[in-house]
């Protein structure tokens, strides 16, 4: 199914180093990272714990500079954050001062974007999360999981180029889980949005992704990267039983071998 | 069979236990308060000690209905109050508009922090009253200087309580709001500010804490009005029933207003506790 501006490349990481702390202290996060994400991919990031996933996701988000490479968005070096490039946290921080409506309406009402236009969006991406009539509820008031939804939609509400996620889904009950990812490969699809998707759970980037890349323990490089399809199965079947087939089999063990070399015992 | 949902009510009703008083605990309360006024009326009906050092609860009573209806010397006792409370507002509402900017400024930049902080923790631990002197050698008797005594009296624990506060606030927050497209004065206004209200308000609590105590003080050493001054010219003449009024009056109000602003905490920081 070729989409329009698909292809396109937007993220483009080059020769990427990241050191943290001081000279004596001083921690290699990661290094040597080339990577590229081009729009319309659902790309999953897995690898053990403590091996920079986040610190790649943070780089990527604005929130840290590499120590040395290079990170551009459509060309241009990622000089901080901005809402081209919504991020989605593990905990939902959701702001408890401002209602479920308030906190969707966050990124449009700080691009000035008029009123009812305001309310449109946040009208729209609500009822895609599945929370329509909870607008004025307050965010303390939802569970895990809709907290995570609106968390979702507050970022969908500014049509960013590409949405980061950093385990989204890891504080949540496996049937929450299961869930939010039906949820978010709808989405995915309907808005043909780009996604990058940090997670531990190989079976999670497998149902979801269209590209898996699998990192090493510290410092962080890229070990391999996976072109998969189940998500786009799982999608017109409607149902999951794609992994229950052998090919997902085959791709699971040699990711999972990949990762367990990487842990030391 | 009986057994069992009797069980099970207890324990879905012992979460609210610890939030709200239980029926127990008002009444050991009440209890409390009784047992001290029996003991005050045996002490004053044996005689244990002289009624001019410790009068009856019925003479504090009726001391009490006549301070309310013809004041004291003469001068009502709502002017007395009045006066008390002028300078704690005034006081306490310079402190709050200049302590919460800086607190939170000095909490974002280190370099404001530098020139506030020590400042702050050096005068913070005197006891107001041993610079009240200086204070009125400079700014004379009057309410001037008394304003002044309570301002910094209140300043430091809002202004510590705003450094923390951001010290304190979730990195994410603000990491979020700026990748929603926030600028740096929309960050400051829409995501810092309200996240530290809670421990803001702490502080106000605390400051009108302090500041009461310190007014009330700095009457009794220097002043021709005020609650404080009330009770000390009373001690003067030895009408320790207007002492005793003076003082039930100053421990009501100042229940009265702390209950007041917790109210308000509750109204305006109903997301306490959430963050």
């Amino acid at each position: 199914m070729p989409r329009n501006g698909e292809n396109e490349l937007l993220i483009d990481i080059n020769n990427l180093k990241l050191v943290y702390g001081e000279k004596a202290s001083s921690i290699l996060a990661l290094d040597n990272i080339n990577l590229q994400i081009k729009s319309g991919e659902f790309l999953c990031v897995l690898g053990p714990s403590g091996c920079g996933k986040s610190t790649l996701l943070k780089t990527i988000a604005g929130y840290i500079k590499p120590t040395s490479g290079s990170c551009l968005m459509q060309g241009k070096n990622i000089e901080g954050p901005d809402w081209h490039r919504g991020v989605v946290f593990q905990s939902p921080t959701l702001y408890p001062w401002m209602s479920v409506k308030d906190n969707v309406e966050f990124g449009p009402k700080m691009r000035d974007i008029p009123k009812d236009e305001i309310k449109k969006i946040r009208t729209f991406f609500l009822e895609q999360v599945k929370l329509a009539g909870f607008g004025d509820k307050a965010t303390f008031e939802l569970s895990g999981g809709m907290k995570q939804r609106v968390a979702l939609a507050r970022v969908l509400a500014n049509y960013p180029q590409v949405i980061l996620m950093d385990e989204p889904f890891g504080a949540l009950d496996a049937l929450t889980r299961d869930n939010m990812q039906t949820l978010i490969r709808e989405i995915w699809k309907e808005n043909n949005t780009t996604i990058f998707f940090i997670t531990h759970d190989v079976d999670e980037a497998l149902s979801l992704a269209t590209r898996i890349v699998v990192m090493s323990k510290r410092p962080g490089k890229i070990l391999k990267e996976f072109n998969v399809g189940f998500t786009h199965e799982i999608f017109n079947n409607n149902s999951k039983d794609v992994i229950y087939k052998e090919d997902y089999f085959a791709v699971k063990n040699e990711i999972l071998d990949l990762i367990h070399s990487q842990i030391e015992v | 069979m009986k057994f069992i949902p009797q069980l099970n009510k207890e324990k879905l009703l012992s979460p609210k236990k610890v939030t709200k008083k239980s029926k127990v605990e008002k009444r050991l309360t009440v209890l409390t308060w009784l047992t001290i006024l029996a003991i005050w009326y045996l002490v004053t009906e044996l005689r244990i000690f002289s009624a001019t050092l410790v009068p009856s609860p019925y003479k504090v009573w009726l001391t009490f209905l006549t301070i309310l209806k013809e004041g004291y010397n003469g001068v009502s006792i709502w002017v007395h109050l009045g006066a008390s409370f002028r300078r704690l507002l005034i006081a306490l509402g310079l402190a709050v508009t200049t302590a919460v900017p800086l607190g939170l400024l000095s909490g974002y930049f280190n370099k404001i922090e530098a020139i506030i902080d020590s400042v702050v923790e050096f005068y913070r631990p005197l006891p107001p009253l041993a610079y009240y002197t200086l204070l009125v050698l400079w700014f004379g008797i009057d309410d001037k200087s008394k304003v002044i005594l309570l301002f910094l009296a209140g300043f430091a624990p809002i202004y510590i309580a705003c450094v923390s506060a951001v010290r304190k606030i979730n990195q994410d927050y603000i990491l979020s709001a700026k990748s929603l497209g926030a600028d740096q004065k929309r960050v400051f206004f829409k995501i810092v500010l309200p996240a530290c209200l809670p421990e803001i308000f702490t502080g106000i609590r605390t400051a009108f804490g302090v500041a009461y105590t310190t007014l009330v003080s700095a009457e009794m050493v220097a002043a021709t009005s005020g609650i404080g001054w009330m009770v000390l010219d009373a001690s003067n003449f030895l009408k320790s029933d207007v002492i005793f009024v003076g003082i039930i009056i100053m421990g009501i109000t100042g229940v009265i207003i702390d209950a007041g602003l917790r109210f308000l905490e509750k109204k305006i920081i109903f997301w306490k506790g959430h963050v």
